[in-house]
């Protein structure tokens, strides 16, 4: 499915990834850990295609294809989705358009029909009623007003709406209360199937109790500087980042 | 600079789509304006000695002023003796059918995807289309007529409605009222003329595309609009024009009469030529364009302004009735080298009046755009209510968005109230919406549309799309 290796990436003059070596199976949840300013968003930004990111090294292969190739919008009609750490706001443009709009995209991608405004409804209806969404939230404009909480839960029904293959949440956990985690956390569950993979950006280990990883890599100085099981994220819980960050970069999966 | 920027840019940048010159002779006077001019043109148009009179008082008043320099628009000084001041299409055209019409003419028309007779087939919208100052084709007039509503050029409602002209010709723009009206109103070639009587509502939208093309030649427009007591009207002027290297002057007046009880519906959208990315050979156009309300009328002006080099353009509305409502929506988008100082004057009267104002200013490349109101509340105009919002979208960073609204005060019973933005579309933006799967045109137009609603949403259908195409923006659907 994702195959990175010996990616190099920088922000102007910053070199932020340092070599990272990452596969992903189709089906495989993959967790990554690490200090702030790591580099785990920069890693999600050069698989999703943001600007002013630089691959100076390495390479990444997505179903076979060069990613590195592919303009954002391209990758995205592929099935890369990203959930965004910090899901901008687009005042005037209607939630609900803008998403039947990507849809309608990812659709003609796939050699499928577009879905009229009916059948659009209809989708969207069962996939609010899988994250609790609330209504008004999808006719308002993308994101705008939209408190943190809902800004990640919008995040996350777009992705049930959309269905990407490769599906990289960065920090969704961050600014949802407790009962909105265990209702986002069964969405993403839901979502889970052979052919589809995710890999799962967060800081806390309480996530993964409800989005059970199948390994846990940390990121470091933008490197892997481990990788384990899902056992791994309740050490880190346990002793922080400290005992390893000063162990050599070996670990790679 | 990053490249969704550059993209961006590009997207702005996107070529004028509808230049080109149709080849028909023109019968033009030669250039340069003095009294004989303003007399052969009266004379060509075979007018009577009233409207003479009227144009040569407009001339001397004219010799008298000059140009404004108040506005944030900056052009080469134009010499007005170096314009030639009519020009006809050579051939003689029959009005009454569109069979008759010139076919280089009807294929100009069919480029910018305006057959007549697919209008008149499908869209029941009746056009009178102005092409190079003289109308040459007009279509519907049975069915209008049957209601006793008159709509043709101006020329045609001189001959045949002479009374009406000069009963309300100049009574909301007078001759004097500034250079550019001055100008025109010397010097006017054609324009539309409609008339709707008392009661009566006009069961279709009534529109005009104007066209310059004659090299050359300025464009100078003449519009009355005239809705009787408890009237409604619905009009739409729309444009483009061929590309070429000179700069053309034109300079429009549209006047509106709004009767007891009456509503008027303007809507424009206006694609002039802007000149090349180095504002070469745009067009400069300096409008004016004023709607009087009666009492309990009503006068809406919606523009979508792409086009030009130089706007200078504030359809305004004097709420002279009680009860009357003026109301301005506008989108002005400026590009490249394009500047547009436009924006509208509402002036309160009567008692309790009301008026809205909904500006939206998109500037891109090095486009400077600049929102001018003024809101005049008068001594009589008790319990009198404004409510004005301007916004301005960037998209670069070398462009400019300027608001200055002015605010005349001089009954405190008044309420008025004022908002502004200035926002500019973010690369994040655009990467969101790309990652959803969306190119990156489609973004832009989709935040653009987005921007721009509260306007679209004002234009009657057809020009909804019209406008939709212009600023390349596909309209949000209905879901949601
Ligand atoms: N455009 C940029 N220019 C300079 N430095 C940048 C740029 N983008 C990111 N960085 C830096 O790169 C480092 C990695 O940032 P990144 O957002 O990937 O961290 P992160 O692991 O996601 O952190 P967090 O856990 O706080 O979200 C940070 O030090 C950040 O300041
Ligand atoms: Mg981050």
């Amino acid at each position: 499915m994702l195959e990175i290796r010996d990616l190099h990436a920088s922000a102007g003059d910053r070199q932020i990834l340092k070599g990272i070596n990452l596969t992903v199976n189709a089906g495989e949840v993959h967790a990554i850990m690490g200090p702030n300013g790591s580099g785990k968003s920069t890693l999600a930004g050069v698989l999703a295609g943001r600007d002013g990111l630089e691959v100076t090294g390495g390479t990444v292969t997505f179903k076979g294809q060069d990613l590195l190739d592919l303009e954002p919008e391209e990758r995205a009609r592929e099935g890369v989705f990203l959930a965004f750490q910090y899901p901008v706001e687009i005042p005037g443009v209607n939630n609900a358009y803008l998403l039947k709009a990507g849809l309608n995209e990812v659709r003609k991608h796939r050699g499928e029909p577009e879905l009229d405004a009916m059948d659009f409804m209809t989708l969207i209806r069962e996939r609010m009623a899988l994250l609790q969404m609330d209504d008004t939230l999808l006719s308002r404009p993308v994101n705008e007003g939209f408190s943190g909480g809902e800004k990640k839960r919008n995040e996350i029904f777009q992705m049930a709406v959309l269905e990407p293959t490769l599906a990289i949440l960065d920090e969704t956990d961050s600014g949802l209360d407790i009962d909105a985690l265990k209702t986002v956390a069964g969405g993403v569950n839901a979502l889970r199937s052979p052919d589809r993979s995710m890999v799962v950006v967060t800081h806390y280990q309480r996530l993964l109790n409800y989005i059970v990883p199948d390994f846990v890599h940390v990121l470091s100085g933008g490197r892997i500087v481990k990788s384990g099981g899902k056992e791994l994220a309740l050490e880190l819980e346990a002793k922080g980042y400290g005992w390893i960050e000063t162990e050599p970069a070996t670990a790679s999966v | 600079m990053s490249t969704a920027t550059e993209t961006v840019e590009e997207l702005a940048n996107q070529e004028y789509k509808y230049g080109f010159v149709t080849d028909v002779e023109t019968d033009s006077i030669p250039i340069g304006l003095n009294e004989d001019v303003v007399r052969l043109i009266s004379s060509k148009k075979e007018e009577p000695e009233w409207l003479l009179e009227w144009r040569l008082n407009a001339f001397r008043v004219w010799l008298k002023m000059s140009e404004p320099e108040w506005h944030n628009v900056h052009y080469d000084p134009i010499d007005y003796q170096s314009i030639s001041y009519y020009a006809a299409p050579k051939k003689q055209i029959k009005l009454d059918s569109l069979d008759d019409v010139d076919p280089e003419i009807r294929a100009t028309f069919d480029k910018l995807g305006i057959s007549l007779d697919e209008q008149k087939r499908l869209s029941g919208v009746a056009v009178d289309a102005v092409f190079d100052s003289v109308s040459v084709a007009t279509t519907f007039k049975d069915t209008l007529a049957n209601l006793g509503i008159i709509f043709c050029s101006f020329s045609e409602a001189v001959r045949e409605h002479p009374d009406l002209v000069r009963k309300y010709l100049g009574s909301v723009v007078p001759h004097s009222d500034n250079f550019f009206a001055a100008l025109n109103s010397a010097v006017f070639s054609d324009g539309s003329f409609a008339y709707i009587p008392k009661g009566v509502k006009c069961p279709m939208e009534l529109s005009t595309y104007f066209r310059i093309n004659a090299a050359n030649t300025g464009q100078f427009e003449r519009t009355l609009l005239i809705a009787d007591e408890g009237a409604e009207v619905s009009y739409l002027e729309g444009c483009t024009a061929p590309q070429r290297d000179e700069n053309q002057l034109h300079a429009a007046v549209v006047e509106l009469v709004a009767l007891d009880d009456a509503t008027i519906k303007y809507s424009t959208v206006q694609n002039w030529y802007p000149g090349d990315e180095n504002g070469k050979g745009g067009i400069f156009n300096f409008v004016t364009k004023r709607g009087k309300a009666f009492a309990n009328a009503k006068v809406t002006w919606t523009q979508v302004e792409t086009g030009s080099a130089i706007t200078w353009k504030y359809p305004s509305c004097i709420l002279q009735g009680d009860n009357s409502v003026g109301e301005f929506y506008s989108v002005a988008v400026t590009n490249n080298c394009q500047e547009a100082d436009t924006g509208t004057k509402m002036v309160h009267l009567g008692k309790n009046t009301r008026s809205t104002i909904i500006s939206k200013g998109i500037s891109a490349g090095r486009g400077q755009n600049t929102y001018r109101g003024l809101v005049r509340i008068g001594k009589g105009a008790t319990g009198a209510r404004n409510f004005s919002q301007c916004d301005s979208l960037l998209i670069g960073d070398r462009c400019g968005a300027h608001t200055f609204p002015y605010l005349e005060v001089k009954n405190t019973t008044s309420q008025v109230e004022h908002e502004a933005s200035t926002s500019k579309i973010g690369e994040d933006q655009i990467f969101y919406c790309r990652q959803r799967g969306l190119s990156t045109e489609d973004a832009v137009n989709l935040i653009v549309n987005g921007f721009c609603k509260e306007v679209f949403r004002e234009l009657p259908m057809e020009f909804a799309v019209e406008a939709q195409k212009l600023l390349g923006v596909s309209l949000e659907g209905s879901v949601g």
